[in-house]
């Protein structure tokens, strides 16, 4: 097995990168969707939710970390996984994606993984990044992942992982693919041994990601407005030939259809995690 | 003139995997299994016509047998979604791999689907949460599952069946985590350069041989398995046979541990050790 011992290692003291992913620029954003013009300060400050119409941005890695982890402490664990060109995927365009995008975002991954207290609770924390090739798995987020789930085990504390992806990555074929049995094997191991595992699905969730662990939550929260299934609105208008109804796969549909616990805003998302922590906690 | 047959490459391959006339899990079903009876639904919905189960003996002994089932004809085809399930039929295949843990019978799960359909209905019912699920709980059905990629493995809608003990892939099937041509769209926006796609996402059973992602490739007659039914069957036969053997002497605790250690392994990246990025 190839558990890295995050015990062993220097803690990271709130080592907190420096926000890399670019704020849109300037003083104003229009919000896509009511197209009110926002004070930038001000769209900060409402954690990146439009003040008119609700509509929740996206969010970065970090910006998501920063909003859920308390005193913005958070130790990173398993930064120092890097990804490869295993496959390899046609001379080299996925070594240069990731170069691109590694760039675009500041990050080394499409998710960051770590330790840090909310609401005054120890949790391990993973957070996808929708900007690192569309939040894609391969091997290094599946290893991520299926460590965060066995240091929950190890330490019996709650794992929570806010996801926003568009599936397993093309770039490392069936590597990708098999990630979703290794993270499910992992969280199967994790609930048998009484975990809390809190999946947090923020927009987009889809493919494959949502058809392993991100569907598989103890309790699963959904951000408003998220796309959340299985296939892309895309494929499926393609597949039946017809034009998919307003509000197909959003948040509010799937929870219509009982797929998630809840929907919850994004000033409330801490303070609902922390809610059912202390609950589960009391065991 | 063996010497003349060239190497197939990876796109022959996607097309023998789709060959009209290549086994479908109803052939296996018919040739190999005695007193083959089909258990319908999931008990939550429906029953779909476009993954198959049930009971049956083989070589004497009874087994569930569970597999995406495409049609022979269109008419065929159309009924069976192509071979395309809704959450149903992973909801019963998970059913019968729980009776089949009740019944210390080993699974036998036939992979054959161009992936999970991806339709409304499908969407509203939890396309999602049915393979998620499959997947997740295939780690502790406490009875053996092999696993046999016969013909095209669809990503996710393929994985929903495929975890086991032991995964076995004929010579000219396929597997991969996105189809060739739903790869080039994404990449070369152009579905037309799928051949390039087949070659780069490595799907043969070669391939995934050398990834550790399935255990033994089966070998198929010289033209393709649709050109010598009887002897695909009997060697299909002889593997499934051997590998069961191997399977069903060991005692669950091992088996599932080695299943859980067959994909915990599987990934490739460096870790980096060092002091790079360390306070």
């Amino acid at each position: 097995m190839h558990i890295s011992d995050w015990f062993s290692r220097k803690p990271k003291y709130a080592v907190l990168k420096p926000e890399k992913r670019e704020i849109p620029e300037g003083l104003w954003t229009r919000c896509p969707k009511c197209l009110e013009i926002l004070y930038n300060k001000e769209l900060e400050r409402n954690l990146k939710v439009c003040s008119k119409c609700g509509y929740h941005f996206k969010l970065g890695a970090w910006e998501r970390i920063y909003q859920l982890v308390d005193d913005r402490e958070f130790y990173e664990l398993d930064e120092n996984l890097e990804s490869v060109d295993a496959l390899p995927f046609n001379d080299g365009i996925y070594m240069e994606k990731l170069k691109e995008d590694r760039e675009k975002t500041g990050l080394n991954e499409a998710i960051v993984t770590g330790r840090g207290r909310v609401e005054g609770f120890e949790t391990f924390l993973g957070v996808f990044d929708f900007g690192f090739i569309g939040g894609s798995m391969a091997s290094v987020v599946g290893e991520k992942v299926t460590r965060l789930f066995e240091y929950g085990m190890r330490e019996n504390l709650p794992v929570i992982i806010v996801t926003a992806t568009g599936g397993a990555r093309m770039y490392e074929g069936m590597l990708s693919l098999m990630q979703m049995a290794k993270t499910n094997a992992a969280l199967n191991r994790y609930r048998k041994n009484g975990g809390l595992f809190i999946s947090v699905l923020a927009d987009p969730s889809t493919a494959g990601v949502m058809a392993s662990f991100a569907s598989q939550g103890d309790v699963i929260i959904a951000e408003p407005g998220a796309l959340i299934g299985f296939a892309g609105p895309r494929v499926i208008e393609q597949t039946i030939k017809q034009k998919l109804p307003e509000g197909f796969q959003s948040s509010e549909f799937v929870f219509q259809h009982g797929m998630v616990d809840m929907i919850v805003e994004r000033s409330k998302l801490k303070s609902t995690i922390g809610r059912i922590i202390r609950i589960w906690k009391t065991k | 003139m063996e010497d003349e047959v060239r190497e197939l490459t990876p796109w022959d391959k996607v097309q023998l995997s789709r060959h009209p006339q290549r086994p479908l899990t109803i052939d296996y079903i018919e040739n190999l299994f005695e007193d083959f009876i089909e258990l319908h639904g999931d008990r939550l919905y429906g029953d779909d016509p476009a993954l198959i189960g049930g009971i049956g003996i083989f070589k004497n002994r009874g087994v569930v047998v569970i597999g995406h089932n495409k049609g022979k004809n269109v008419k065929e085809n159309v009924a069976r979604n192509f071979g395309m399930p809704h959450p149903e039929g992973y909801r019963k295949a998970l059913r019968l791999m729980r009776l089949a843990e009740r019944w210390h019978l080993p699974v036998i799960s036939f992979i054959d689907t161009p992936g999970a359909y991806p339709g409304i209905g499908a969407e509203e019912r939890g396309q999602a949460e049915a393979i998620g699920r499959n997947i997740l709980e295939a780690f502790e059905i406490r009875t053996p599952i092999l696993v046999v990629v016969i013909g095209e493995g669809g990503s996710g809608g393929a994985l929903g069946i495929g975890v086991g003990d032991r995964i076995l892939m004929l010579e000219n099937a396929i597997y991969s985590v996105i189809s060739p041509e739903g790869c080039a769209a994404i990449i070369w926006k152009d579905s037309k350069q799928a051949e390039k796609a087949a070659s780069a996402l490595k799907l043969t059973a070669q391939d995934l041989l050398r990834f550790n992602i399935i255990d033994e490739i089966i070998p198929e007659p010289p033209g393709g398995a649709h050109t010598d039914m009887v002897s695909t069957m009997r060697t299909v036969e002889e593997y499934i046979s051997k590998n069961l053997e191997v399977i069903c002497s060991k005692d669950i605790e091992t088996l599932l541990e080695e299943r859980y250690q067959k994909v915990r392994k599987i990934g490739i990246f460096e870790e980096k050790i060092g002091a790079e990025g360390r306070s």
